[in-house]
């Protein structure tokens, strides 16, 4: 191989890693909601895009850096959340609530995306930051500056996740339900509260995501879409609840797609996820990490 | 003669936890066999084996003298072995008399000829005046029968009943345990999971004792009762 | 017991439509679509109402039938009917692999296996230039060109599938679907072969569907990936229809498909825009305060009103 092929492999992977820590960001919300719930929230990317443009117009009005519009866009989003189960998906009874959340969650996605559009139009937007465009140069390769932040901010996310889940009455209250609804009642856990405080969790995260994600990618109301398929592919390849499973999983679908991008085509750049998803779901559902405590 | 089922040496490992181990025993055509331990012991996955919802790890199960080895639970339905489940199941959104007539279509694909099985074995076991009513709006004593009547309408040579009586009321326990020999005298034989010792000993011809999934004894149930070993396994709460 | 003659009449108003409506080609237009939808939807309703699978990626034998029929005959023509059949089989034929691969999936999962697989079709349909016309889709010159002749056509395969499903719902297969749809292990118990009967709801299914893609792709002559398998316009479309309707009745689909197109319709003559956000309104609506659709609610308020009567 020569040192061309081998700079041109670390580049795809580097790359790859990079993304990877988005689709991590994107992720996690929705595991967190599944994992409480057992509910697959299709309108997870329609939370994230409110985010985005909640950032974009505080960028606009104040000219506030999207990463501090992070302080506004997690609460909202916490709040969000909590309407959303509360007023919708906590409705849901019976024995078939778990087919018809998909179908409520996707219906509350496109009135969320269509509101958006008639609210705000169609144009496509972006928010141009002092390092939106930087690229860091190290021994021959690029990094993305603004993907790296995100990779970051990632990690600390999820660090901070474990210490929550791991030390604080609340967060074992929420591992509890995840595991045993019936027996976390019978244990005194207010189940309800779980529930909407979890799903306001989940939305919360995915403010954090839009928020990260603002200097990066251009900005529509039906952005949403792109990002819900991504975080479902990585949460089925982590493992639906896992936490730590929606970095291995976001890490490994970021490593795919970019390898299948430069290797095979970029047309295609989109199937290997869904090729992936199926797979995964169908022979090994516990995702990839199978085993995590979280 | 040969037995109707056969079991020898059957065996169920879940990675280390061996929940079945070198079972045998056998059932007569028409016979009553009572299964009985303490919880834990085997028998439901005794069951889950016979039946085709789990895979031994080792020995052999033959039913009419044919191997049941591979055989998927539908197709041992088909064979003449039915069954109850211990958390009752009707078809919630079907009535009463659909549920039944989804057993009746196992030997019967012709509707009205389903149907009429199905109303049959309503009747044989006392539902005949809810027929058409949702099965999911029954209490539970009426599901259990439900239950019956649904694996009796598939036309069975054997039912095995997993722990029917569980959460009757004394009278209610009289009416199934009744029901239960009226089945019997049928001429299908049957096998009964049960806690309740009395009517065990009572209905059953032989008593199989499952402890910690092996077999630990055999017989008629004044024997088997009389056993110290099986009066051990229980720790002295033997009667109900 | 199920009383026919509903869905009769709807037939007979159905074939008497076109004739009272010639000169009208907007309204037939419309009915045309109501038509291909309520196919698809009745199909959907086999596998998601009966059989208790629901797919969220019905676009995928949808497109697959487009391209089939598309491929094999653009000139229509003669070879219409059995340009239709071609569509239908193709779809049929993609439905195998995929339902041995997800059956063992349940619910939402397998609802999601289904996107996930009509979501790479219609990649592939997008980059596989050379044969798909890729994204900037396929063309067709249907020699068949009488508008009356396609409602037709679409009206004969939405009669197909309705007796196909009334017979399906009152014999055996019909039961055993609906008791794989209460409770696998217990029909498995009954002697129901869970897999087979959940193959047969797949392919009749996706063949249906497929013909409807089929029929769409003579009628409107041409035809994007992005339409034929579009997530919204529809697999979703093709699950609220049924779920609108009611689910597991034969007449649901049909009513289904009549209410959603005309609303669509009502909409887009005085918004011009905010099509996709009725859906999601919609959907909301239904799934929280009609989850058994407008026949199934129909269904009950009959029967109380039947017990109130006195039995």
């Amino acid at each position: 191989m020569s040192q061309m092929d081998v700079y041109v492999l670390l580049q795809t992977l580097i790359s790859g890693i990079l993304v990877g820590g988005i689709y991590c960001l994107i992720g996690i919300g929705l595991t967190v909601i599944f994992g409480v719930m057992r509910v697959i929230n299709a309108s997870h990317g329609e939370l994230i895009m409110l985010a985005m443009y909640i950032s974009y117009f505080l960028h606009q009005a104040f000219g506030l850096n999207p990463l501090f519009s992070v302080v506004v866009t997690a609460p909202a989003l916490f709040l969000v959340g909590c309407v959303m189960q509360r007023g919708f998906v906590g409705r849901l009874r019976g024995s078939y609530a778990e087919d018809n959340s998909l179908l409520l969650t996707f219906g509350l996605g496109l009135v969320l995306a269509n509101s958006v559009l008639l609210i705000a139009g169609a144009d496509y937007r972006v928010v141009e930051t002092a390092y939106s465009r930087a690229v860091w140069h190290v021994g021959g390769l690029s990094v993305s500056v603004a993907y790296l932040f995100s990779f970051g901010m990632a990690l600390l996310f999820t660090a901070a996740l474990y210490f929550f889940f791991m030390r604080s009455d609340l967060g074992l209250a929420i591992r509890a339900t995840t595991q045993n609804r019936t027996a976390a009642t019978l244990v005194g856990v207010d189940v309800e509260r779980v529930s909407w405080i979890s799903f306001g969790l989940g939305a919360a995260l995915a403010g954090v995501a839009g928020a990260l994600l603002t200097p990066i990618f251009y900005l529509y109301p039906t952005v949403g879409g792109l990002f819900t398929i991504k975080a479902f592919v990585v949460v089925v390849l982590g493992g639906m609840g896992s936490i730590v499973g929606a970095i291995y999983g976001g890490l490994a679908l970021g490593i795919v797609e970019s390898l299948g991008a430069v290797y095979i085509s970029t047309g295609y750049k989109d199937a290997i996820g869904f090729i992936a998803f199926v797979l995964i779901l169908v022979f090994r559902p516990g995702g990839l990490a199978s085993g995590s405590r979280l | 003669m040969a037995a109707l089922l056969e079991v020898q040496g059957l065996s169920k490992h879940f990675g280390g936890l061996a929940a079945v181990s070198d079972v045998s025993f056998s059932v007569a055509e028409g016979e009553m066999v009572g299964l009985i331990g303490p919880n834990g012991a085997g028998k439901s996955t005794t069951f889950s084996l016979l039946t085709g919802f789990e895979t031994p790890s080792a020995g052999t199960v033959r039913f009419g003298g044919e191997s049941l080895a591979g055989l998927k639970p539908h197709q041992i339905c088909r064979r003449g072995m039915a069954r109850t489940f211990q958390i009752v199941k009707p078809l919630s959104r079907l009535s009463v008399l659909e549920n039944v007539m989804v057993g009746a279509f196992c030997r019967e694909p012709n509707r009205r000829k389903a149907l009429a099985v199905a109303e049959k074995e309503v009747d044989f076991v006392g539902l005949g005046d809810c027929a058409h009513q949702a099965s999911a709006s029954l209490p539970l004593a009426r599901r259990k029968r439900l239950e019956l009547a649904r694996a009796l309408a598939t036309g069975p040579r054997m039912l095995l009943l997993d722990e029917v009586l569980a959460g009757l009321n004394p009278t209610e326990t009289e009416a199934a345990v009744g029901l239960i020999r009226r089945i019997n005298a049928r001429g299908i034989a049957i096998v009964l999971v049960e806690h309740v010792m009395r009517v065990v000993m009572s209905l059953s011809q032989r008593v199989v004792v499952l402890v910690q999934g092996q077999c630990l004894v055999v017989g008629a149930p004044a024997v088997v009762s009389a056993d110290p070993r099986v009066i051990e396994a229980y720790l002295g709460a033997t009667h109900a | 017991m199920r009383k026919a003659w509903p869905v009769i009449a709807a037939l007979a108003a159905a074939l008497a439509f076109p004739l009272l409506f010639q000169s009208n080609a907007y309204l037939l237009n419309v009915g045309t679509i109501v038509l291909i939808f309520a196919i698809t939807g009745s199909s959907w309703n086999l596998l998601g109402g009966y059989a208790g699978q629901p797919s969220f990626g019905h676009a995928a034998f949808f497109g697959v039938g487009a391209y089939a029929f598309a491929i094999a005959f653009p000139e229509g023509g003669a070879w219409t009917v059995p340009g239709l059949l071609v569509g239908g089989l193709a779809a049929a034929l993609i439905a195998l692999p995929i339902g041995l691969l997800v059956f063992r999936l349940r619910g939402p999962y397998f609802a999601l296996s289904m996107l996930a697989f009509a979501e790479i079709l219609r990649l592939v349909a997008q980059n596989w230039t050379s044969v798909t016309g890729g994204a900037s889709g396929f063309m067709l010159n249907p020699t068949l060109s009488s508008k009356i002749a396609h409602y037709y056509l679409a009206l004969a395969a939405l009669a197909a599938i309705l007796i196909i499903t009334a017979r399906m719902a009152a014999s055996r297969p019909g039961f055993y679907f609906l008791a794989v749809r209460e409770d696998q292990d217990v029909a498995e118990a009954l002697g129901v072969n869970t897999v087979a009967y959940k193959m047969l709801a797949l392919l009749v299914s996706a063949f249906f569907t497929g013909v409807a893609g089929a029929i769409y792709a003579n009628y409107f002559a041409y035809f994007e990936p992005n339409v034929v398998f579009s997530i919204v316009e529809i697999s979703l479309a093709t699950y609220l229809i049924a779920v609108l309707g009611g689910m597991g009745t034969v007449a649901g689909p049909l009513v289904g498909s009549l209410v959603l197109t005309s609303m669509g319709e009502v909409l887009r003559v005085f918004t011009g825009t905010g099509n996709v956000l009725f859906y999601g309104v919609l959907i909301v609506v239904v799934v929280l305060f009609m989850p058994d659709g407008v026949v199934g609610m129909a269904r009950q308020l009959a029967q109380r009103r039947r017990s109130r009567a006195g039995s």
